[in-house]
């Protein structure tokens, strides 16, 4: 097989070659990353640009040269508000419940996530019965389509659901799984944890398997309980992996959007509409598709990954470094 | 022998050289086409009849869910792109797309006399004269009930000019003696809840004619709101989503879990093929209110899109679709209201209609004529949505408890003037 593969490279040695007599050795770099580049300006940088002309335009027409332009409008519409401490008096109260639910999401999801990916990783490294056949049963549900998790949740919670038969079958009265609120916010928390957690826990799973076993065996001969091994040796030493088990948990999390959807449509009411969710629904659901509102939109929410990215260098250089982050 | 092989490729390469021609001319109709009962299947036999009499010519029928004809066609055409035919219901707010197949109709005169009160549906402006395509099927919204439950009730049903309240009362108490879920349910539509509306006295538009939320809309709201808080309307149906998505409430029906629910005359095969005989149904006439029994026309349309490279064929193709013959078997299979003046006089047979079926098409045929002229207004105006979708979001978000019904009044009123603003940008 290597052989094959290096005979195919052979084919572009000459080509190579001359490109570096071409070019020169310092510029022959270019040539490499050149289609790799030619791609991402294509398919990343281009509708970044797209999407800064969208937001500053408005109307309802899609071709860019068709919109007038607005300048900053489309941000005054989505930040207008009489009471910022009263989400129903803003000119887009959606948009700022659906931030509000975004966050409340990433909250609760991504602190659940971390510790109970922590947790299940811990009992997966430990020598129990059945423990590869575990493994599997955790990760399984990460090679699942998020439409798929979302329509088999779907099926077990609406009124006439699994769940609810079980409990009509128990003597018990029927719950609104997807109609009430507050359970419904529940749900697409658990769902969606239940869905990616098999993912986490293989990170922090790598991690404690990285951790070298004389340390545990010179903590047993100090007589250390486990309950300050964890605290003292495992935790300080998986924190490079715990923090990026948190942004890219944060990361997801504030990008919420299919399971939910196909769970629950973003209700009851506003209940789980997301900030995706309110731009895909402003741009493209709704009849009249307010494109440049749904670009400005998104990048409020750019700025806020960025945010996040950003909290995530610092925190891996402190952790790096050895240091507590300032 | 080595001849006659050379005579037989010889001749085969003749007669290549004679279909050749007619291969490379060859042109593909795309159609985009959803359906709720079986039309885009009727539509299919049509067509291979189109394509046996019009050899080079081909039909591509896209079968697509409704979702994608609200969601999807209106970006695609935005960008330029987008099939030959769609089946589509924004019949206005899609009417810049529509191209005018007047040149290519056999006979303008037949279009103009069966078509002719629909066609200003299609045309972008008051002022157009062109053809875009027709109406495939006439619809008008209203309630069905489950006349089982009903029964088992011993709970009469209310007469022709029942209000609302009236049968809403009817129902709760047949959901009460019979255990069901709910009393009713409505689709989750702007359009379905605009009737009801009319009939509360809803004017839809003011002097000047913009839309408007009036006293009549906000009572609708406000009952609406509190049929749901009381328990009378089924929860999951208007509750059970976000933003301003569609939902149907007619699976509920065929489950069992409501006693009447306000939807739609394209409803009726789906009800008579997917319930059967597991109970009795029947259409009735739209409840009334103090100013109205109203519900609301539409229907769906066959239109030529501008993005087709092949108007020629579009317009024939439309126009054979057009034909008595054959608009009569697709309104006949399909079990819908004809658009089509000539038919609709004299009457379409509907052979495989349950007796079921055939007295709902009577229900909503003879409901035409109780249809309030703001209904009419309110179907062809070419933004509408503007104040379907917001109604669907804010009244759900009184429902569920986010808002009070006069926040909801207000909010609605405020995305209204924003959407049509954007829109007229």
């Amino acid at each position: 097989m290597l052989r094959l593969l290096g005979l195919f490279f052979n084919l572009f040695e000459p080509l190579f070659r001359a490109g570096q007599r071409w070019l020169g050795i310092s510029r022959i770099g270019w040539l490499f990353v050149g289609p790799n580049l030619l791609v991402f300006g294509l398919f990343t940088f281009v509708p970044i640009v797209i999407n800064f002309v969208y937001a500053s335009t408005g109307g309802v027409q899609l071709l860019p040269f068709e919109r007038p332009y607005t300048g900053m409008e489309n941000f005054g519409i989505l930040f207008e508000c009489r009471d910022y401490f009263d989400i129903q008096t803003c000119r887009k109260d959606v948009f700022w419940r659906a931030i509000f639910n975004t966050a409340k999401f990433s909250l609760f999801q991504v602190a659940l996530m971390v510790v109970l990916s922590l947790v299940t990783a811990l009992v997966l490294n430990r020598k129990i019965i059945g423990r590869g056949f575990w493994r599997g049963v955790f990760f399984y549900p990460v090679l699942l389509s998020p439409v798929v998790v979302a329509l088999i949740w779907k099926w077990l919670l609406q009124s006439q659901g699994v769940f609810n038969a079980g409990l009509v079958a128990a003597g018990s009265t029927p719950v609104d799984w997807l109609t009430d609120a507050r359970w419904a916010f529940f749900w697409t928390v658990f769902v969606s944890i239940w869905a990616h957690m098999g993912f986490y826990t293989l990170i922090l799973l790598a991690g404690l398997q990285a951790i070298p076993k004389d340390m545990y065996e010179a903590a047993e001969m100090d007589a250390a309980s486990p309950w300050r091994t964890l605290r003292r040796i495992t935790l300080p030493l998986l924190m490079p992996n715990l923090i990026v088990v948190l942004v890219l948990a944060m990361i997801r999390a504030v990008q919420i959007f299919d399971e939910v959807f196909v769970l629950t449509g973003g209700g009851p009411g506003s209940a789980t509409t997301f900030i995706v969710q309110f731009i895909y629904q402003t741009g493209f659901a709704e009849q009249i598709h307010l494109y440049g509102l749904a670009a400005a939109a998104s990048l409020v929410l750019a700025l806020g990954l960025m945010l996040l990215t950003f909290a995530q260098l610092r925190l891996t250089r402190a952790s790096n470094a050895g240091k507590k982050p300032k | 022998m080595t001849t006659l092989i050379s005579k037989n490729k010889l001749a085969a390469l003749l007669a290549a050289l004679v279909v050749l021609p007619g291969v490379s001319h060859a042109v593909d109709i795309r159609v985009m086409c959803y359906q709720d009962g079986m039309e885009c299947d009727v539509t299919a036999d049509l067509a291979k009849r189109f394509e046996a009499q019009n050899p080079g010519t081909k039909v591509i029928l896209d079968v697509v869910p409704y979702k994608t004809i609200n969601e999807q066609l209106p970006v695609q055409l935005a960008a330029g792109q987008g099939p030959d035919i769609a089946r589509v219901t924004d019949l206005g707010g899609l009417s810049k797309y529509y191209l005018d197949i007047s040149a290519f109709v056999k006979d303008r005169a037949y279009w103009e006399s069966n078509f002719g009160a629909t066609l200003p549906w299609l045309r972008p402006t008051a002022a157009d004269k062109g053809i875009y395509g027709f109406m495939s099927q006439l619809t008008m919204t209203g309630p069905y009930v489950n006349k089982t439950l009903f029964e088992q009730a011993k709970i009469p049903m209310p007469g022709p000019k029942a209000t609302w309240d009236d049968w809403v009362d009817a129902s709760r108490k047949v959901a009460k003696a019979t255990q069901t879920q709910a009393a009713l349910a409505w689709d989750r539509s702007g359009h379905r809840f605009a009737g009801p509306a009319i009939s509360y006295g809803a004017k839809i538009f003011d002097a000047k004619g913009d839309l408007i939320i009036d006293d009549g809309y906000k009572t609708t709201i406000s009952k609406f709101v509190g049929w749901h808080k009381d328990g009378a309307m089924l929860k999951e149906v208007w509750g059970g989503a976000g933003g301003s998505s569609y939902a149907d409430s007619i699976g509920e029906f065929k489950n069992g879990r409501v006693a009447m629910v306000l939807s739609g005359s394209w409803q009726i095969n789906r009800l008579q093929k997917d319930i059967g005989t597991a109970f009795d149904w029947v259409a009735v006439p739209n409840p009334c209110g103090p100013a109205a029994c109203s519900g609301i026309p539409g229907g769906a349309a066959w239109v030529a899109l501008k993005t087709s490279k092949s108007p020629k064929e579009v317009g024939m193709f439309l126009d054979f679709l057009a034909q008595e013959a054959n608009y009569a078997e697709f309104a006949s299979r399909t079990e819908n209201i004809p658009a089509h003046a000539g038919l609709a006089k004299k009457g379409i047979p509907y052979p495989s209609a349950t007796p079921a079926a055939r007295a709902a098409l009577g229900v909503f045929s003879s409901g035409v004529a109780n249809l309030a002229p703001a209904a009419y207004r309110f179907q062809g105006y070419k933004f509408n949505r503007a104040m379907m979708l917001p109604t669907v979001t804010r009244v759900t978000q009184a429902i569920v408890g986010e808002m009070s019904v006069d926040e909801a009044n207000a909010k609605i009123a405020a995305d209204m003037a924003d959407a049509v603003k954007q829109a007229q940008k």
